[in-house]
């Protein structure tokens, strides 16, 4: 046993309001810079919907992830290392810009410097990339809250068969719900798996994926590789970027910035403690409907005596075993089962999980004329309304409804056991049962998801001070400065940027020219 | 040998290879970001998909030919059993294909670098030195090949030009043996000897990262939070 920590995530969707908090604030800190400006690291969807960029999901087109070879054997769905050497003079899977969006900005100059006339001046909008006046086709929330959808949803990868013409032909009684993604951080990444140069890597002490920035040679199989898209290049330095998963902030002990802006307090934080010898076994499951349970069978459980002892030989120190002992994450994961990962078809064995939406069920019993408040009538749903469920589980198990359905009952019977004790009562405990949950369960499944404080969903430990020394060092930089970056020190004479791009577009020259002048 | 001579085959090489072992020294430690095959694929791939192999292989297979016809004198060839007339022959077919795909791939990379409205604001100010100077050494390359070993009688530079070459490393330089050969091989040779200069400066550095160790490295790569350097 190989015992290694891992600061992950888990979302409750049906918190999410779609308000795209978490994307701004993800792209002020991160990607606000020229070459990123197509690039969110967080960013927030609409399902059903063909999602950002462009059908991402459709891994026959993008070859994200791994497969099984005829042997049985884990291989990286966009080949082998050969025929990967062999396209590094051309991608054949790369998406292009325009699969993500135009990244655009606007003409604000016009606004004050436009001579007196009869209308009043407008900001048109310019193409960041060319600088030539554009028109807005798409972007990466498009699909915001269905906007299109009659249009777009059926392109929606998950949307197979049946399910796509029910969506098409039943729009007015179609569901929805919103998906925040970043960086999976994931056990197998396949992006590291993918990189030539050996640049990103998965740190040992936390398990976030980075980017050397330094190593990247930008031969971008990095992109091609993770199924999710959510590796990027920035076209202006050339090499790959991502979510960091805010590890400065991390390592301070702080939560992500998503995390901490959400207004939606949905987002959960924590370690779990896993066994990296197995992760491979685990990845190589051969039913794609084992996959989950394969991954939490690699989790493992902080307060077992031998499980801590493996830990302490591993260097894990004391409070970070004490941090995944109070881990909301290892509950929502592991003890309640009521969160589960982002396709986990792709075998990567990602590390940002979901706990499923009980709202497209909900909306549906309300169609049908039922209560959303009686548990019967949502039992019902879930037993029977296989076309939200087979969505979910398109997403999150492989297409195993039975699994969403069983959390989806927990979900309502929690619901439905809390809102007896709301009103006075003890609540019903044969509503528990058959979900199996305990009343103490409940409780503290309910304290979870409904009540918890910033310091019971955001359980992160600081980095450790041995290592200030080592962490101070790196932290005086930015890992993805560049020439072109608002704020890169200036007067830094050691690093010299050479085949970077001077200029991107007129008003950038403009306004640069104003602000930088000096250091080039 | 006149002065003239010992700058162009003497003077000029040796200032050359200098900048271009300082220049690589110079610019791997103190640009590793910088150090990159500046993709542009995300801006633009039609071009790209046919013009960037066609470019790679053909320039893998002209610097082979380069390495035999340069390294290689002719008496180890001839030693080895291929004589004069074959090596010829050989060397005209297979350096004409190398040299049509790669002009091919470099014109398509240029046309781009110049047609597509994406990728010219990209274009670096060491781009506009590498392509025309990269676009220079291979026309009068495949300009000196056509012109007097396709068309013409048959120039043997491995008697000349060669030996020249192999004089500038074994530090012995004998720039009488290029003095005399026709201009197109002259030129080719100064335009040679100039982009080595530009190297270490410009995107070619990638060159030297080909990642060849990932064909044996384990796929996911563990490192240390404190030794990221």
């Amino acid at each position: 046993m190989r015992v290694m920590a891992q600061i992950a995530m888990v979302m409750n969707l049906d918190k999410c309001i779609g308000c795209h908090t978490c994307s701004v604030t993800c792209k002020q800190t991160w990607t606000n810079r020229t070459g990123v400006e197509y690039a969110w690291f967080n960013n927030v969807e609409t399902k059903p919907g063909i999602g950002y960029p462009r059908r991402y999901e459709d891994q026959e087109r993008w070859k994200g992830g791994w497969a099984l070879d005829r042997r049985g054997r884990l291989v990286l769905r966009s080949g082998g290392r050969v025929r990967r050497l062999l396209s590094l003079f051309s991608n054949p899977d790369l998406p292009a810009i325009d699969d993500y969006y135009e990244p655009v900005t606007y003409d604000y100059d016009n606004l004050v410097s436009a001579p007196a006339g009869r209308h009043v001046p407008v900001a048109r909008p310019r193409s960041v990339l060319t600088g030539e006046p554009t028109a807005i086709t798409w972007g990466a929330n498009w699909e915001d809250d269905l906007g299109g959808a009659a249009e777009h949803a059926a392109g929606d990868p998950n949307l197979t068969g049946q399910l796509a013409e029910k969506v098409r032909f039943e729009f007015e009684q179609t569901f929805m719900f919103h998906l925040p993604r970043l960086c999976e951080h994931c056990l197998n990444p396949a992006c590291v798996s993918a990189c030539p140069s050996g640049a990103m890597y998965k740190r040992v002490e936390d398990g976030i994926v980075l980017v050397d920035q330094d190593r990247c040679r930008g031969w971008r199989m990095c992109v091609t590789a993770c199924p999710y898209k959510k590796v990027y290049v920035n076209h202006a330095t050339g090499k790959a970027e991502k979510c960091t998963f805010c590890f400065p902030r991390v390592e301070a002990g702080l939560p992500t910035v998503c995390s901490e802006t959400c207004v939606g307090r949905l987002r959960y934080l924590g370690l779990l403690l896993y066994d990296a010898d197995r992760v491979g076994e685990a990845a190589a499951t051969p039913d794609e409907k084992d996959l989950l349970d394969a991954q939490r069978g690699v989790f493992l459980d902080p307060r077992d005596p031998g499980v801590a002892a493996a830990a302490r030989e591993s260097g894990i120190p004391e409070d970070w075993l004490e941090a995944a002992r109070r881990s909301p994450v290892y509950e929502l994961v592991v003890r309640h089962r009521v969160a589960l990962p982002l396709h986990p078809e792709y075998r990567t064995l990602p590390m940002v999980w979901y706990v499923p939406p009980l709202s497209p069920v909900l909306d549906a019993v309300g169609q049908a004329g039922g209560e959303a408040e009686n548990p019967d009538h949502v039992f019902a749903a879930v037993t029977r309304l296989r076309i939200p469920l087979e969505y979910l589980a398109g997403l999150f198990t492989a297409g195993d409804a039975d699994v969403v359905a069983g959390v989806l009952m927990k979900l309502t019977a929690l619901r439905s056991f809390m809102r007896g004790r709301a009103l006075g009562g003890d609540g019903d405990p044969a509503l528990l049962e058959p979900v199996g949950l305990t009343a103490r369960d409940a409780e503290d499944l309910h304290r979870l998801l409904a009540v918890a404080k910033y310091q019971d969903r955001y359980v992160v430990p600081a980095a450790h001070r041995e290592d200030a020394a080592a962490l101070s060092a790196t932290e005086t930089r930015c890992p993805v400065e560049s020439s072109g970056s608002p704020g890169a020190p200036g007067g830094d004479g050691r690093r010299v940027a050479l085949g970077m791009p001077t200029l991107r577009t007129r008003t950038r020259a403009r306004a640069r020219a104003r602000t930088e002048g000096g250091h080039r | 040998m006149s002065a003239p001579n010992l700058l162009l085959w003497v003077a000029l090489p040796y200032v050359c290879l200098a900048v271009f072992a300082a220049g690589h020294v110079w610019r791997y430690r103190h640009d590793q970001f910088g150090w990159t095959s500046r993709t542009s694929q995300l801006l633009e791939h039609r071009w790209l998909r046919r013009g960037s192999p066609l470019f790679h292989v053909g320039a893998f297979m002209v610097i082979a030919g380069h390495v035999v016809g340069l390294a290689v004198p002719a008496s180890w060839t001839e030693a080895a059993g291929v004589d004069e007339h074959t090596y010829h022959t050989v060397a005209v077919w297979a350096g004409s294909v190398a040299g049509l795909a790669m002009v091919a791939g470099l014109g398509m990379l240029c046309a781009r670098r110049v047609l597509t409205r994406r990728i010219r604001p990209t274009t670096s100010r060491s781009d506009k030195l590498l392509f025309p100077l990269l676009a220079a050494t291979v026309l009068l390359g495949i300009a000196a090949t056509v012109a007097h070993n396709v068309l013409g009688g048959g120039y043997d530079y491995r008697g000349t030009v060669s030996v020249w070459f192999r004089g500038l490393f074994v530090l012995r330089p004998r720039p009488e043996a290029i003095a005399g050969a026709p201009l197109l091989f002259r030129l080719h040779a100064l335009t040679a000897c100039l982009l080595f200069a530009v190297w270490p400066f410009t995107r070619l550095v990638h060159v030297w990262s080909a990642p060849i160790g990932y064909l044996v490295r384990p796929y996911v790569v563990y490192r240390h939070r404190a030794a990221t350097r």
